[in-house]
């Protein structure tokens, strides 16, 4: 498919302590939803307002299907980039009504023609009952999806996304998040979302790309930066994982207090891995060489598994099992690897 | 004590009324239906709807300068849109009057015969100049206040600054716009300063007239009434219109990093406006009454000056200071005790501030005459009579001074074995001492300025620097009043200089 969006080596500091964005590189493909996933502080969102142009880049340059838009030489105004915005409060104009909010973004078609319109978007979003409301009478959840009907009602080919499920409460956001998904899908639209929430990227977007210090660590499909993270960061920022220090030999296959262990690709020296704890499962010990025994230091129950922590000679290890698999505190077990290992970059 | 303030401010309104009522009837009719009310009607309302045009063509491109776009001397124009607040309107319209004229400044300046301007037009350019600071204050807190990314959506969805801003920013204004058009209309039908100097005849000019010249009570009574109902009109208004236009401010929003609006070709037209709002408000005033101050005229009243001066001070620090104990209690109850009760006691605090400040004195004479004739132009009743009226600006400071200060941080000293008292001395009092100070300053400086309760009220012979300069103008002495003028504004600028000064360390 065809790229919608192509950032290239945009970088951006507002003072002298270094880039907050530095040389980013990625682009948005045709109805694509992407992510970009970070820590707060990360630099995402100053990334999404110089896409808007709310923000002038110092280098680099923003593309939006072949027409470029920001470039050292070139600004195009926020008015004349025909990119949507969802803020992270939604920004509703509080002196406007629900349908008014929505048709102010309609300038190009008939006055008479811009109602009709905005209550047909509003009726895609499920707010057509709301539609003479005031934004203060609505819930953060209903506010949500009349500013999405705001931003999508003037079919722009991009639309931007700020954190915009952070100020729903946890019941509210998944749901919302799949209808978000969905309404987006079926109007065949490109989205940028931001966001800090690991399980929020990984559930709404197509593609995330996982952003640290300004820069982009790694950009894939959410099973590829899931299970196959590059570094470190990445790893640890997508959920919990066991990272260890080991010897490759050189093929597959690498030694650790787990016993030999199956490797992603071929490696040779000594290398940094990473392992998920629910690749791993326990198991009584048999007492037979070469089994390494551990003992569990504690566990989390959290209903569908439990959390083992696990500790091995000198190295601690999660184990996420099914609830089925049931030790206690100081009990004897032994680790058994389930998938391979990753290798991640060594660190700078 | 709430209750004796509520009596302190409405009893006498009740004598105003039996005053009013005590006519016979015929009386009445001749009274209440007299064409000229109508012509004072029609003066107050025009004057007060000019000042209102004016004032918001001074005070919105300011506070939109000042806040959102980007110029050199931010400063200087935040200062600016604050500063007329230390000149009374008496003093301003001292000074207009002052520069026209055949002795006037402009005569001695560049040899311009000037008429001397006054009646309308002289009210007009007085009021605007001295009240536009209550709109750009409103103006500017409503605008730094606002959600940026409102604005940002509105440029998202194709809308450049120039429609962003009538259709989104401005808007949003009216709330702040109808704060500042109250206050302005409050100060505008009660002024008394200016108008009686400007010979324009609103209401309280007429009120004046009658009372001391023709000596008609009943008719100054009735004029007292006709003004507070004026007042009562425009604070209906403002409550109505502010009603349809309040605006939540939805979500949390994000503090954004500050960005302003490039001037562009808008430069020159925008610093030319500053410079003209700099030389009508501040410099030409300030120049026209140091030029009046010259030797004999001073040597002659040195010794006045003096004296004035501390009558006014003998007359307004009692005041500031049993305002601000008034307002303690009241405050905390307000802002810690929500009740039913709590609410209507405040209100009555702002009533007695809206009450026209003639209509107000005027009550208290009535009330003074009945009640105790030795209270009637004694120092106590005038210090009474100032905190009752300026309570209402006393309890502001506080009010925010104890919205920084939970009721966390009190039962957190209760959980430590504090008592409650205590706990209030330990921990809520010291972090009320800016809020104390600020509603001290302010009561301070607005009594010290004041004119018209002071001219009703005050015990003969007892001339403070305001009657000063309002009697000394009124005859045409500009070089005698010229020292007194001159007092007021440094003091007024002190004060305000003071009470903005953390407001200035903001932006």
């Amino acid at each position: 498919m065809k790229d919608l969006l192509t950032v290239n080596n945009l970088t951006k500091s507002f003072d002298e302590s270094g880039p907050v964005v530095d040389s980013l590189n990625f682009e948005v493909k045709e109805h694509e939803i992407f992510a970009l996933l970070g820590p707060s502080g990360c630099g995402k969102t100053t990334c999404l307002r110089l896409i808007s142009g709310f923000e002038r880049a110092d280098n680099g340059e923003v593309c939006v299907d072949g027409h470029l838009l920001e470039s050292p030489s070139q600004h195009v105004a926020p008015q004349d980039r025909g990119i949507g915005f969802v803020f992270q409060d939604y920004a509703l104009f509080p002196h406007l009504s629900v349908i008014d909010n929505v048709a102010f973004g309609l300038t190009d078609i008939p006055k008479h023609k811009r109602k009709v319109y905005a209550e047909e978007v509003l009726c895609r979003t499920g707010m057509g009952d709301y539609k003479d409301r005031n934004p203060s009478e609505l819930s953060g959840g209903q506010q949500q999806r009349v500013a999405l009907a705001r931003a999508i009602a003037p079919k722009p080919k991009l639309v931007l996304l700020d954190e915009p499920f952070s100020n729903l409460d946890a019941m509210l956001r998944d749901t919302t998040r799949k209808e978000v998904r969905d309404i987006l899908k079926k109007a065949g639209m490109s989205a940028l979302l931001v966001t800090h929430d690991q399980e929020e990227a990984l559930s709404f977007a197509d593609r995330i790309a996982v952003m640290n210090n300004g820069q982009i660590e790694q950009v894939g499909t959410p099973e590829e930066v899931y299970y196959n993270p590059k570094t470190k960061f990445v790893a640890q920022f997508l959920g919990r994982t066991n990272i260890f220090k080991a010897d490759a030999d050189g093929g597959s296959k690498v030694n650790t207090n787990l016993g030999a262990l199956n490797l992603n690709c071929d490696a040779s020296g000594s290398v940094l891995c990473s392992i998920r704890p629910e690749h791993l499962t326990l198991e009584k010990p048999t007492n037979q060489p070469p089994e390494e025994v551990g003992t569990v230091l504690g566990r989390e129950f959290k209903g569908h598994d439990i959390t083992y922590h696990v500790q091995l000679r000198d190295e601690k290890y999660l184990v996420h099992t099914d609830n089925r698999v049931l030790f206690e505190p100081n009990d004897a077990v032994v680790i058994k690897p389930l998938e391979s290992a990753v290798i991640l970059e060594a660190e700078h | 004590m709430a209750g004796i303030i509520a009596a302190g401010v409405l009893l006498p309104l009740v004598y105003l009324l039996i005053r009013a009522f005590g006519a016979s009837p015929e009386m009445l009719n001749n009274v209440v239906f007299r064409i000229r009310n109508l012509r004072l009607l029609g003066n107050t309302l025009l004057l007060t709807f000019g000042v209102l045009v004016l004032d918001a063509l001074i005070a919105l491109p300011l506070a939109y300068l000042s806040v959102r776009v980007k110029v050199k001397a931010r400063r200087f124009i935040t200062l600016l849109g604050v500063l007329p607040l230390a000149m009374p309107g008496y003093v301003m319209a001292y000074a207009l009057l002052g520069m026209g004229g055949y002795n006037g400044t402009f005569q001695a300046w560049f040899g311009l015969n000037l008429p001397r301007i006054s009646g309308f037009t002289g009210s007009l350019l007085v009021l605007s100049i001295c009240t536009f600071p209550y709109l750009y204050l409103n103006l500017r807190t409503a605008l730094l206040g606002m959600d940026r990314s409102i604005e940002e959506v509105s440029r998202s969805l194709g809308h450049d600054a120039q429609s962003t801003f009538f259709k989104v920013i401005l808007p949003q204004l009216r709330p702040a716009f109808l704060a500042g058009a109250l206050l302005i209309s409050l100060h505008v039908i009660g002024d008394f300063g200016t108008v009686s100097l400007m010979r324009f005849e609103t209401f309280s000019y007429a009120l004046y007239l009658q009372y001391i010249a023709a000596y008609d009570r009943i008719y100054a009574a009735w004029l007292a009434l006709m003004l507070l109902g004026l007042t009562t009109g425009a604070l209906v208004l403002e409550y109505k219109l502010l009603k349809k236009a309040i605006y939540h401010r939805l979500g949390r929003g994000v503090s954004k990093a500050k960005t302003y609006l490039d001037l562009g070709p808008w430069a020159i037209p925008a610093y030319t406006f500053v410079a003209i709002v700099t030389l009508g408000a501040v410099v030409l005033p300030v120049s026209s009454i140091v030029f009046w101050i010259n030797q004999t005229a001073f040597a002659s009243v040195s010794g006045d000056l003096f004296e004035a001066f501390l009558n006014s001070v003998k007359a307004s620090a009692p005041a500031a200071v049993l305002t601000t104990l008034l307002a303690l209690p009241l405050a905390y109850i307000g802002v810690r005790y929500k009740t039913k009760l709590s609410n209507p006691i405040e209100r009555v605090a702002y009533l007695g501030y809206a009450t026209p400040p003639l209509a107000f004195a005027l009550a208290f004479v009535f009330f003074s005459l009945q009640v105790s004739t030795a209270l009637y132009q004694s120092l106590l009743l005038l210090v009474i009579a100032y905190s009752l009226h300026f309570l209402a600006e006393g309890i502001g400071p506080v009010r925010s001074a104890l919205y920084q200060a939970p009721p966390h941080l009190e039962e957190a000293a209760q959980s430590l074995g504090y008592s409650s008292i205590k706990s209030f001395f330990k921990v809520t009092l010291p972090m009320l001492r800016g809020g104390i100070i600020a509603s001290v300053s302010l009561v301070f400086l607005s009594a010290m300025k004041e004119l018209s309760i002071t001219f009703l009220l005050s015990p003969i012979g007892f001339d403070t620097l305001a009657l000063k300069v309002w009697s000394y103008t009124g005859e045409a002495m500009f070089a005698e009043a010229a020292p007194f003028a001159l007092t007021i504004l440094l003091f007024s600028s002190l004060f305000v200089g003071f009470l903005f000064s953390k407001e200035w360390k903001k932006t």
